[in-house]
């Protein structure tokens, strides 16, 4: 496991490069997962606000 | 014919809706073999009289991500192209839903190149023309994306971010020659030349492996995003409404 995470005395540089890699891929989900809820979000109260419209 | 009735968003949305958990499936499955493949089933060294050590194992991340973002950037402005020649309002969506995953993979390629440069050729970065030209290509995903929503009516955004799409296409071959040139000493400096050929297979086949997962990686966002766009722009429609209704 050690040999895996020094990799060889350069396991800043080899997991740096994934770290980062995770981060960002991970921050791109999360930024689709809140775009889309704002979305629904939006379109639903604009559904709400239309039908209280109809009832008057 | 078929192929332009998923063209239309009311058919794609629900289409993509299908496809994405297989993409996300294919994605884990791909980045899980490949990672174990490339640090545990290859050697500490790569290339035969002067070795690369065990920082190479950067390559299992920097070639997918390089491949990617040239690969999605042609994507990019093919969509572009089919939107301006048909306008069809679903191709101009899908490339503006390619642009941020591609810069993403352009970004990631630019900094795992760097701290790959660090303990093989002693720099993070040098004017070398394949970094150059890749940090250029960065920029016109930048370039395409902040011309895309700096103009206020979608429409008009998409035509005119489009034809920045189309001409920097011009990137795309510089990439690719910068290291495949047939003469080396036309080639880059710094940067190696691609070597697919002589790659002891264990690597070759966790880089491969690799790359399939990013490819379903960016299928699965992008798709995601390209929904969410569709309804935004389209959530006035009949069909956005149950769909609405459904998905609450």
């Amino acid at each position: 496991m050690s040999d895996i995470l020094s990799q060889g005395g350069y396991g800043a540089y080899v997991w740096g490069a994934y770290g980062l890699t995770l981060i960002l891929l991970v921050a791109e989900v999360w930024q689709l997962r809140r775009q889309r809820r704002t979305i629904f979000a939006r379109l639903s109260r604009m559904v709400r606000l239309r039908a209280r419209g109809d009832q008057k | 014919m078929k192929l332009f009735r998923f063209s239309s968003p009311a058919t794609f949305y629900p289409l993509a809706g299908k496809l994405i958990p297989f993409f996300w499936v294919l994605t884990a499955l791909c980045l899980a073999i490949g990672l174990y493949w490339g640090f545990m089933e290859t050697p500490d060294r790569l290339g035969g009289s002067n070795p690369q050590k065990e920082y190479y194992r950067i390559i299992f991340i920097h070639v997918p991500a390089a491949w990617l973002s040239m690969w999605l950037y042609l994507m990019l402005a093919v969509w572009s192209a089919i939107g301006l020649v048909f306008n069809t309002r679903l191709s101009f969506m899908l490339a503006r839903a390619t642009a941020p995953t591609g810069a993403i993979f352009t970004f990631i390629a630019l900094f795992t190149g760097a701290v790959w440069g660090k303990p093989s050729w002693g720099t993070w970065w040098d004017w070398d023309p394949r970094l150059t030209s890749e940090l250029i290509l960065f920029f016109l995903y930048v370039g395409y994306l902040a011309l895309n929503s700096a103009i206020d009516d979608p429409r008009r955004g998409d035509k005119a971010s489009a034809l920045l799409a189309i001409v920097g296409l011009v990137m795309l071959p510089i990439i690719f020659w910068s290291i495949n040139c047939p003469d080396p000493n036309q080639c880059a400096a710094l940067h190696q030349r691609s070597s697919l050929s002589q790659m002891e297979g264990n690597i070759l086949f966790s880089m491969l492996i690799m790359t399939l997962g990013l490819w379903m990686y960016s299928f699965a966002t992008i798709l995601t995003r390209v929904r969410s766009t569709i309804l935004a722009r389209e959530g006035d429609t009949s069909w956005a409404k149950e769909i609405l209704e459904k998905e609450q």
